[in-house]
C-alpha cells in the first residue's frame, strides 16, 4: 500500500482573489514583506496496491479527472510506502 | 403537444423545486424530477441542472456532481444535440463536465452575492433567447459565491467570435462595464452556450423571477422563448 500526497496549485495566469484577501490580513498583522500569496490544496490518501506503477497511474487519473481542474490548476504528487503511524491522528 | 422537462436532483440541489414550479405550475408543462443516481432521462425535451450546492460544493463547485450516474446520460443527450440548461450550480456542473468552456472561480469580492442584477441579451438567436429583442435588458437575481467566469484569452475570443455569449452583466440601460459586473467575470460574462447552441449555462436565476407574485418576472422571457420554440 502507498500513501499519496497531492499538491494542487492554481495556475499562475489565474487570479486568486482568496490569496489576495488573505494577504491583506498579513498587512494588518504588520507583516510587510509578504507577497504573492496563492492558495492551493493539499490532499492525502492511500492507494491499496503493491504495484507502484499501477498506483502512479491511478493517482494520476484521480488528479487529472477529479482532484484538479486542468483549466485552472496544476498538480504534483508523491508516493511513499504506507506506514501506519503516519496516518494516526495523534 | 406539451414540452417535457427533466429537472435533475443532486444531493444539495436547492432550486430544483423552483424550476419545477415555474415549468409545471406557471406554464403547465410536463416536468419530472430526475434523481442523480438514475440514468433515465424520461424522454425529456430539455434537461435542467438546477442551482444549489451539489455535494456540498466540496473540492470545487460541480466537480463531484459531474460524475453522478445521471450525468453520463445528460452528457450523451447533450452531445447528440439535446437541450440542456444549467442554472448557477448547474452552470458550474456543465463547465466541470466539459460541456461548456471555462471555469467559475470565487467572486472577486470574496462575498456571496445575492441581489437582482441586469443582464444584457447579447445573442437572441438561441432557443433560450429567440423570443427576446437583441440587447434587451433583463432584471434577474443572482445568488452565488463562485460565479466569476474565467477562460483564457483564446477561449474568450472564440466565444465572442462564435456568438456564444448570451448574457452579460450590465447597467439597467444595457451598458456593460466594471461597475455593473457582479462578480468579476471576464468580459462581464453571465451566460454562454456551446457552439451548437443547445447547451446554456448561466449564473443568474430566471426561475426565481418568473412568477409575478414575486415582484419580478423577467425570467419569463427566457422560459417563454424555450416553450415557444423547443418543439419546432
Amino acid at each position: 500500500m502507498f500513501t499519496a500526497k497531492v499538491l494542487i496549485k492554481r495556475r499562475p495566469s489565474i487570479l486568486d482573489p482568496q490569496g489576495k484577501a488573505v494577504e491583506k490580513g498579513a498587512a494588518h498583522l504588520g507583516l510587510t514583506n509578504i507577497l504573492n500569496t496563492r492558495i492551493g490544496k493539499f490532499i492525502e490518501f492511500n492507494v491499496d496496491t503493491d504495484n507502484k506503477e499501477a498506483a502512479e497511474k491511478e493517482v494520476n487519473e484521480y488528479c487529472k479527472k477529479l482532484l484538479a481542474n486542468p483549466i485552472m490548476e496544476d498538480f504534483e504528487f508523491t508516493l511513499s510506502e504506507f506506514t501506519p503511524s503516519e496516518n494516526e491522528t495523534k | 403537444m406539451k414540452p417535457r422537462f427533466g429537472v435533475v436532483v443532486f444531493p444539495g440541489s436547492n432550486c430544483d423545486y423552483d424550476a419545477f414550479y415555474v415549468l409545471k405550475k406557471l406554464y403547465g408543462y410536463d416536468v419530472s424530477f430526475l434523481w442523480h443516481k438514475d440514468s433515465c432521462l424520461r424522454n425529456s425535451d430539455m434537461i435542467i441542472l438546477p442551482g444549489g450546492f451539489s455535494y456540498g460544493d466540496y473540492l470545487r463547485t460541480g466537480a463531484i456532481a459531474r460524475f453522478s450516474p445521471i450525468m453520463n446520460s445528460v452528457i450523451e443527450f447533450a452531445n447528440k444535440g439535446g437541450y440542456v440548461m444549467g442554472i448557477c450550480n448547474g452552470f458550474q456542473i456543465l463547465l466541470e463536465a466539459g460541456l461548456l468552456p471555462g471555469v467559475l472561480i470565487k467572486n472577486n469580492s470574496l462575498q456571496f452575492v445575492c441581489k437582482d442584477v441586469y443582464l444584457s441579451v447579447e445573442n437572441n438567436t438561441t432557443l433560450f433567447t429567440k423570443g427576446i429583442e437583441k440587447n434587451k435588458v433583463l432584471k434577474i437575481p443572482i445568488a452565488h459565491g463562485e460565479g466569476n467566469y474565467f477562460a483564457d484569452e483564446d477561449t474568450l475570443n472564440s466565444l465572442e467570435d462564435n456568438n456564444q455569449v448570451v448574457f452579460k452583466y450590465s447597467s439597467p440601460q444595457g451598458e456593460v462595464n466594471d461597475e455593473f459586473n457582479a462578480n468579476g467575470s471576464l468580459r462581464g460574462i453571465a451566460g454562454i452556450v456551446n457552439k451548437a447552441g443547445n447547451i446554456l449555462g448561466m449564473m443568474p436565476h430566471p426561475e426565481r423571477a418568473s412568477d409575478p407574485v414575486l415582484g419580478k418576472s423577467d425570467g419569463k422571457y427566457i422560459f417563454d422563448s424555450i416553450g415557444k420554440f423547443i418543439l419546432n
